[in-house]
């Protein structure tokens, strides 16, 4: 493995596949948890801290599990690891574990774990799936915290709301009242919301995408001379 | 088929192998964080019962000060519960009770009440409820002061009729657009209540084991 494939985990993790909006995977927290970006980001870092360890211990492991019950195998890794998670979260996030509940124990049947375990992490060595199950985490969770953000800020008008939960009680002075008197939009904390504001993060994403793919275009077939830079983009 | 025999063996032996090893960590970790659980359990607990029973209304060990009661129609618990006693100088200052309000808009409410001695309310809480954000959820305190509503109450002081809400011809506020909720939670606090005052000697009886611990 050299440097450059490692960025290509990291790329792929973060945006060419990305958990959530291209491979479309891990949709159950997604919709029911984003509702403000600390939830969202919360549940993300779990997911990507059960990622990086199932993707990380299975891939050393994978010789020895016969492919007949891999996937029980792969699934008892997973289960394990979010058991362990959830204690130590019970442990020492009470509030924190309270607020995300059910969805925690339901990491297990996030298919994005196992679906990274098994394309990824019983091919490849213990380093690039761990970096990979990290990234796909990330990913995952930079996908929550925007839907978190975009649905707190317009159904509540704040953000970072219930954060003190994460962090202790002295940093509830980090919420922010961008809105002040604002009366709340319900769409958007409801799984409507969660809906409508997915679909419009993956158009942004295929926007982005054709755009560049266009551009590439027009480098490999080079435009006349005076309108490269095709001042008609919108 | 003395091969697959075999094989199918070494399968079997081979998941039973990362069962028990998936045992053990769980396991471990489990003895790990247990402590550390109950802690911030009882923590959390503690909260919630100081936010309604000031904590200069009792000197005792209030959260292992309990008795169980069983369930209750005017509770409208489903199983048996922990009633924690507060005390002041020995003497019965505030009892908490659970009570479920099993009539609110999406679902059961579950409340923690506290009692004084003299059968008026301390506070009520909301500990969890279904009901819809940003129209019946302001029964709990994070979004709305309503719940402070019950504060000094007393069947004294409100006669039985008057345990509804506003619309009902009661004495209760709500607010416009959603009076399921809190007609579901003034009902079960005054329900409460009369629990309280039919049992109140045996909630306050002190448990003799208990207290040679509280010493």
């Amino acid at each position: 493995m050299n440097l450059q494939q490692y960025k290509d985990i990291f790329l792929n993790g973060l945006w060419k596949q990305n958990a959530g909006i291209v491979q479309l995977l891990g949709l159950c927290p997604l919709l029911a948890v984003s509702s403000t970006v600390v939830n969202g980001v919360s549940l993300g870092l779990a997911t990507t801290l059960v990622m990086t360890l199932s993707s990380g211990s299975i891939a050393p492991i994978r010789s020895y599990v016969p492919n007949e019950i891999r996937i029980p195998v792969f699934i008892l890794i997973i289960a394990v690891l979010v058991t362990v998670v959830q204690y130590l979260m019970n442990a020492y996030m009470y509030g924190l574990f309270v607020v995300l509940g059910i969805f925690i124990p339901l990491i297990v049947t996030n298919c994005i774990v196992l679906a990274r375990v098994e394309a990824f992490a019983s091919k490849n060595d213990a380093l690039s799936s761990a970096l990979d199950g990290f990234a796909m985490g990330l990913g995952l969770t930079a996908v929550l915290g925007v839907l978190g953000a975009m649905r707190e800020l317009i159904g509540k008008g704040t953000l970072f709301s219930g954060i003190d939960l994460a962090l202790g009680d002295s940093a509830k002075d980090l919420v922010l009242h961008v809105i002040p008197n604002y009366h709340g939009f319900l769409i958007a904390i409801l799984p409507p919301g969660a809906f409508i504001g997915l679909g419009c993060i993956i158009a942004w994403k295929n926007w982005l995408s054709l755009r560049a793919a266009k551009k590439r275009k027009d480098v490999i077939a080079p435009a006349p001379i005076d309108g490269g830079c095709s001042p008609a983009t919108h | 088929m003395k091969r697959i025999a075999r094989s199918t063996l070494q399968t079997a032996v081979n998941l039973v192998f990362f069962a028990v090893i998936g045992t053990a960590i769980l396991a471990s970790t489990y003895f790990m964080t247990h402590d550390a659980i109950v802690k911030s359990e009882q923590a959390e607990k503690m909260k919630l019962i100081t936010q309604i029973v000031p904590p200069t209304m009792f000197d005792n060990d209030i959260i292992h000060d309990t008795i169980s009661i069983p369930a209750d129609p005017l509770l409208n618990n489903d199983d048996t519960t922990l009633a924690y006693r507060a005390r002041l100088k020995g003497e019965p200052s505030a009892v908490v009770l659970e009570a479920i309000a099993p009539d609110g808009y999406s679902g059961k409410i579950f409340l923690i009440l506290a009692v004084h001695a003299n059968g008026e309310l301390a506070g009520v809480r909301v500990v969890t409820h279904k009901e819809t954000p940003g129209l019946g959820d302001y029964i709990d305190i994070q979004k709305s002061p309503w719940i402070k509503n019950f504060d000094g109450k007393s069947r004294a002081l409100y006669k039985d009729d008057d345990w509804k809400v506003k619309k009902d011809g009661g004495k209760f506020d709500y607010m416009a657009g959603a009076t399921i909720t809190p007609r579901a939670v003034v009902k079960a606090a005054h329900k409460a209540l009369m629990y309280f005052d039919a049992n109140r000697d045996k909630l306050f009886a002190e448990n003799a084991a208990k207290t040679e611990e509280t010493k």
